[in-house]
C-alpha cells in the first residue's frame, strides 16, 4: 500500500516541481497546488495507511474501540491544507495584480525588484 | 595579591563614563571641557601611580571577577612593571592630550563627539595593557582598532579620511583576527587562557609542537598593529586624523600595542631561533624603510609618522634581539619615544593651528612669534636625537651597548641602528628647528603663540624627557627596571645614567650625531633622491591596498551578478537542484536505498482513484488551454480527497473537497480576466533539463518515503492522543481535539495567517493603479 503511495507522491512532486521551474506565473501557481498536495500525501503516508475507521470515539466509550487511523498526521495536514490555500490565494492575487501593472506573466520580464543591467556600486571609499 | 580590586575596576571604567558625559559637557563648556575631562585620565593616572611602590618591588598586582565561569573566562587584570608603565603613559599623556584637544578643536561643531571617541579609545587601550585573560586582551585589542577607525575617520566628509580609516581598520582588524587565532593556539598548546599563568609556565609554550603556529599568528597581530613593514602603510595615512589623535594613538600609545604584546610574550615565546631571527629582520627593515620614507616627506606630520614607523621597527628589533641589555634598551627607548614623539606631534599640530600650514618648506623664522613652542620642540628633538642629559640619550647608549659588534648579525643590527638613528636625528631637527630659525616666512595665518591648552602638553612631555634623563636613578627604580624585568621574565636592573661612559656606545652615539647633522644639512638633496627612487619603483603597499579593495569590489559585483541575477527560474532551479542533492546524495553515499517493494495488492476502486490522480497531474502539466488546466487541477484535488476518505480521514477529505472547489472557482474567475500564455515556451533542452531536475526531486522524495515506511513505526504519540482526547480534553473526534486543544496555539497562529492573508488580498484588490501609473511598467521592462 505504502509502495504505491510513494510512487504517487513522487509523481506529485515531479509534476509540481516541473511546473514551478517554468517562467510563467500561472504555471508556477499550478505547480504550487500540486506541490502542496504532494507534501500532504507525504505526511499522510508517513503516519502509515490503514483501512481502519476514522479516529472517532463512540459516545459510550472513553477511548477508541479497536484500531483507528493515525490521528496525528491528519491534524497536521488539516492545518497544512488551510495554510496552503491561503498561500495559493495570495499568490494568485499577487500574480493577477502584477499582470495588471506589468502586462506580463513572464518572470523574465518582471524585473522591478532586481532590474537588469543595474549600475555597479560606487568604487570610491 | 588582591588589593583594591573593586577600585581598580571602577578606574578602568572611568574613561568610558567620561566618554558618555563628554558630549554634554562640551555643549555646556565648549573647548574648556578639555580641562574638565582631563580630570578623568588624571584620576586614573593617580590610581595607578599609587601602585608604583608595590609593583616596583617586583610584586605584580592582580585582580578581577568571573565573567563567564562555565567557560573559565575571567575579567581579570595583571599589573606588573610592563603593564603599569603602559597604563601610566596612557593616562598621563591622555590627560595632556585632552587639554590639548580642547584647544585644538575649540569651536569645532563636533568636539563633543571627538572627546567621546578619544575617551573610549583610552578605556580600550587601558583595558588592553592591563588584561590578564586572553579573551579580554583580544576584546580590548579590537576595541582599540575600532576607536582608531572612528578617530581617523572623524572628518568623515573627506574621502581621504574615510579611506585612511577603512585602511587602518582592515589592516589592524585582520591582524586582530590573527591574534585571536594565535591566542587560541596558545591555549590549545598550553591549556592556559590567561597571561599570569602562562608567564609562570616556563618552557611550556616553547617546547610545544604548536609553537610555530602560535608564533606566526601572534606576529600577524603585533606586526599589523605596530605598523611593521610591509604593513606600515596604514600608519602614515592615519595622519588624516586630527593631530591630537596622531599624537596620542598613532605615536604614543596604540601603535605600541604590538610592541607591548611582543614584550609581554617575550618570557614565554622569546629565546628561540625563530623569534631572534624574524623580529630583528622585520624590525630592522621597518627601521630603514621608515626613516628613508620620512626623509622624503615635507609635511610635518608625515615626517613624524614615518619616524614613528621607524621607531616601532627599532623597538621590535630590540625586543627580538634576545639579550638582557637589548630588553633594557627597548624599554628605555619606548618610554623616551612616547614622551618626545607625543610632544613633537603636538608641536606639529600647534604650528598647523597657528600658521595654517604644516609644510616644512613653507615655515621659517617662527622663534620670535612662538617662543614656548620652539622651546618645547627643541627639548623634544634633543631627546629624539639622543643628546646627553636627555632620556633619549640613555636609550641610545643602551641600544648601542646592547647591539655591539659581537658577531656579524649584531654588527649588521648596529649598522642599521646607526643609519636609522642618524636619519631620525635629521628628521627630528627638521621638524623642531627648521620652522623656527632663518628668515620669517609668510604663512596663511598670522603666526602667534597658541593658548596655554595647546603648548602645555608638548612642553610638559618635552620637559619630562629632560627630567627623566637627569633623575634617571628614580626613573629606573620606578619604571625601567620593573618593566625590563617583566619583559625579560627575570629580575633585571637598569643602571645607565647621563654621565657619559667612554666606550663603544659613546663613540657610536657620536657617529650617529655626526651623521645626523650631515643628513640634516643635506636634507633637500636626500629628499630629491628618495623622491626619484620612489618614482622609479612606482608601486607600494599603499597602492596595493587600493588595487586590492577595487579587486574585491569588482569580484563581489561579479559574484552578485551571477548568484543574484534577477531571474526567478535560475533561483528555482538552484533551489531544487539542491533539494535533489540533499535527498539523493546521502542515500547513494551510504547505500541507504529502500528494499525492493512487493507489488501492491490493491482493490479495483483504489486503482481507479490513483489512476485519476495520475491523469489529473498529467493533464495539468500538459494542458494547452486555461479551461483544461483548471479542470485537471480539480481532478487531481478530487482524487486526493477520495484517497483521504478511503484511508480513515473524513475530516481531511471534507476540507480538501471544499478547498479544491474554492480553488477551482477562484482560479476560473481570475483566469477568465487574464489573457495568459499557458503553453510552455521553454526550448526543448531547457524542458528536458527541468524535467530531470523535477524527476530527481520526485524520485528522492519517493525513495525517502518508501525507506521511512519500511522502518518500524513508533505510534506512542498517536496512542497518547487516542488515550487522552476524551479523558482529558472531553472530545470524541481525536483529530479535532488535537487541533483545537492539544495544538490550540498552533491553530491560533494558523488562523492569524489566514486572516492576514485575507486582509492582504483585500488590500491588493482594492488598490487600483492610477491612470498615470505607467512608471512601474517601464521599470519592469
Amino acid at each position: 500500500m505504502e509502495t504505491i503511495f510513494s510512487l504517487l507522491v513522487a509523481l506529485f512532486f515531479t509534476g509540481g516541481i516541473y511546473l514551478m521551474l517554468s517562467r510563467h506565473l500561472i504555471r508556477i501557481l499550478l505547480g504550487v497546488v500540486l506541490f502542496s498536495n504532494a507534501v500532504n500525501l507525504l505526511i499522510f503516508t508517513n503516519g502509515r495507511l490503514t483501512h481502519a475507521v476514522p479516529p472517532i470515539i463512540s459516545p459510550d466509550l472513553m477511548t477508541p474501540a479497536g484500531p483507528v487511523a493515525n490521528p496525528l498526521p491528519q491534524a497536521l495536514i488539516l492545518t497544512a491544507i488551510v495554510i496552503s490555500f491561503s498561500f495559493f490565494s495570495f499568490l494568485l492575487v499577487v500574480a493577477y495584480r502584477a499582470y495588471q501593472d506589468l502586462g506580463t506573466d513572464d518572470t523574465e520580464e518582471m524585473r522591478v525588484a532586481e532590474p537588469a543591467n543595474e549600475a555597479p556600486p560606487p568604487m570610491g571609499y | 595579591m588582591q588589593r583594591g580590586t573593586f577600585l581598580t575596576f571602577i578606574v578602568l571604567l572611568l574613561p568610558l563614563l567620561g566618554a558618555a558625559l563628554a558630549p554634554l559637557l562640551t555643549r555646556w563648556a565648549g573647548g574648556k571641557a578639555g580641562w574638565l575631562l582631563a580630570i578623568v585620565p588624571s584620576l586614573v593616572f593617580l590610581h595607578f601611580l599609587g601602585m608604583l611602590g608595590m609593583v616596583s618591588e617586583g610584586q605584580p598586582i592582580t585582580g578581577g571577577f568571573d565573567w563567564i565561569p562555565s567557560l573559565g573566562v575571567r575579567f581579570s587584570w595583571l599589573l606588573d612593571g610592563l603593564s603599569l608603565t603602559f597604563a601610566l603613559l596612557i593616562s598621563g599623556i591622555g590627560t595632556l592630550i585632552l587639554i590639548y584637544a580642547g584647544g585644538y578643536l575649540d569651536g569645532h561643531p563636533q568636539q563633543g563627539r571627538f572627546f567621546s571617541f578619544i575617551l573610549l579609545f583610552m578605556g580600550a587601550m587601558l583595558g588592553l595593557v592591563v588584561s590578564d585573560s586572553f579573551l579580554m586582551l583580544f576584546v580590548f585589542w579590537e576595541l582599540t582598532s575600532i576607536t582608531s577607525f572612528l578617530l581617523i575617520g572623524f572628518d568623515h566628509e573627506r574621502e581621504a579620511s574615510r579611506r585612511a580609516a577603512l585602511q587602518a581598520l582592515l589592516v589592524t582588524g585582520l591582524g586582530g583576527l590573527s591574534l585571536l587565532a594565535g591566542l587560541l593556539v596558545v591555549t590549545q598548546a598550553t591549556g592556559f587562557n590567561d597571561l599570569s599563568t602562562l608567564l609562570g609556565s616556563g618552557d611550556a609554550l616553547r617546547s610545544s609542537p604548536l609553537y610555530m603556529a602560535a608564533f606566526v599568528l601572534v606576529l600577524g597581530g603585533a606586526f599589523t598593529k605596530s605598523a611593521q613593514f610591509p604593513f606600515h602603510f596604514w600608519l602614515p595615512n592615519a595622519m588624516e586624523a586630527p593631530t591630537p589623535v596622531s599624537a596620542y594613538l598613532h605615536s604614543a600609545t596604540m601603535v605600541k600595542a604590538g610592541v607591548y604584546l611582543l614584550m609581554r610574550l617575550n618570557p614565554v615565546m622569546g629565546d628561540t631561533a625563530a623569534w631572534e631571527t624574524v623580529l630583528p629582520l622585520f624590525g630592522g627593515t621597518t627601521l630603514l624603510v621608515g626613516t628613508l620614507l620620512a626623509v622624503r616627506q615635507t609635511d610635518l606630520k608625515l615626517m613624524l609618522a614615518y619616524t614613528t614607523v621607524a621607531s616601532l621597527g627599532l623597538l621590535v628589533m630590540l625586543t627580538g634581539f634576545g639579550s638582557e641589555l637589548a630588553v633594557e634598551a627597548a624599554v628605555l627607548y619606548l618610554i623616551a619615544h612616547s614622551l618626545f614623539k607625543g610632544a613633537l606631534f603636538m608641536v606639529a599640530g600647534l604650528l598647523d593651528h597657528e600658521t595654517g600650514t604644516r609644510d616644512v618648506t613653507a615655515l621659517g623664522g617662527l622663534r620670535k612669534a612662538m617662543p614656548i613652542t620652539f622651546a618645547a620642540a627643541l627639548l623634544a628633538a634633543l631627546s629624539m636625537g639622543g643628546l646627553p642629559l636627555f632620556f633619549g640619550f640613555l636609550a641610545k647608549e643602551e641600544i648601542y651597548a646592547a647591539l655591539g659588534f659581537g658577531n656579524g648579525w649584531a654588527a649588521l643590527a648596529t649598522l642599521v641602528a646607526v643609519a636609522g638613528n642618524s636619519l631620525m636625528f635629521a628628521v627630528a631637527f627638521a621638524v623642531a628647528l627648521k620652522p623656527f630659525i632663518g628668515a620669517e616666512r609668510k604663512t596663511p595665518k598670522q603666526a602667534h603663540e597658541g593658548p596655554v591648552s595647546l603648548w602645555l602638553g608638548p612642553l610638559v612631555l618635552a620637559l619630562a624627557g629632560l627630567l627623566a634623563g637627569l633623575a634617571s636613578g628614580w626613573v629606573h627604580a620606578g619604571f625601567s627596571s620593573p618593566m625590563a624585568s617583566a619583559v625579560a621574565g627575570r629580575a633585571v636592573e637598569v643602571t645607565i645614567s647621563t654621565v657619559p661612559h667612554i666606550g663603544m656606545a659613546l663613540l657610536l652615539s657620536a657617529v650617529t650625531v655626526g651623521l645626523g647633522i650631515a643628513a640634516y644639512l643635506s636634507l633637500g638633496t636626500l629628499r630629491g633622491g628618495m623622491a626619484a627612487l620612489l618614482t622609479t619603483i612606482g608601486w607600494g603597499p599603499d597602492r596595493g591596498f587600493d588595487q586590492f579593495v577595487r579587486g574585491m569590489l569588482h569580484a563581489s559585483v561579479g559574484v552578485t551578478r551571477i548568484v543574484q541575477n534577477g531571474r526567478m527560474d535560475t533561483y528555482m532551479t538552484v533551489t531544487f537542484v539542491c533539494v535533489a542533492a540533499v535527498l539523493l546524495v546521502p542515500m547513494i553515499l551510504f547505500g541507504e536505498f529502500p528494499a525492493v517493494p512487493v507489488f501492491p495488492d490493491l482493490q479495483l476502486h483504489e486503482w481507479a482513484i490513483i489512476l485519476m490522480a495520475v491523469i489529473g497531474i498529467g493533464a495539468v502539466v500538459y494542458a494547452k488551454s486555461r479551461l483544461v488546466a483548471i479542470v485537471s487541477l480539480g481532478i487531481q484535488g478530487l482524487a486526493v480527497a477520495l484517497l483521504f476518505m478511503l484511508f480513515g480521514a473524513p475530516d481531511l477529505s471534507f476540507t480538501q473537497f471544499m478547498i479544491e472547489t474554492l480553488s477551482v472557482v477562484i482560479l476560473a474567475l481570475v483566469m477568465t480576466r487574464l489573457r495568459l500564455a499557458l503553453s510552455d515556451h521553454r526550448p526543448l533542452g531547457q524542458k528536458l533539463f527541468d524535467m530531470s531536475v523535477a524527476g530527481l526531486c520526485g524520485a528522492g522524495f519517493g525513495l525517502l518515503l518508501l525507506k521511512v515506511t519500511q522502518q518500524p513505526f513508533n505510534d506512542a504519540l498517536s496512542q497518547f492522543f487516542n488515550a487522552y482526547s476524551r479523558t482529558i480534553a472531553h472530545g470524541r473526534n481525536v483529530v479535532n481535539v488535537i487541533i483545537v486543544d492539544f495544538r490550540g496555539f498552533d491553530t491560533l497562529g494558523e488562523i492569524a495567517v489566514v486572516m492576514i492573508t485575507g486582509l492582504a488580498i483585500l488590500a491588493l484588490i482594492r488598490i487600483r493603479a492610477k491612470p498615470d501609473a505607467g512608471k512601474a511598467k517601464e521599470i519592469g521592462r
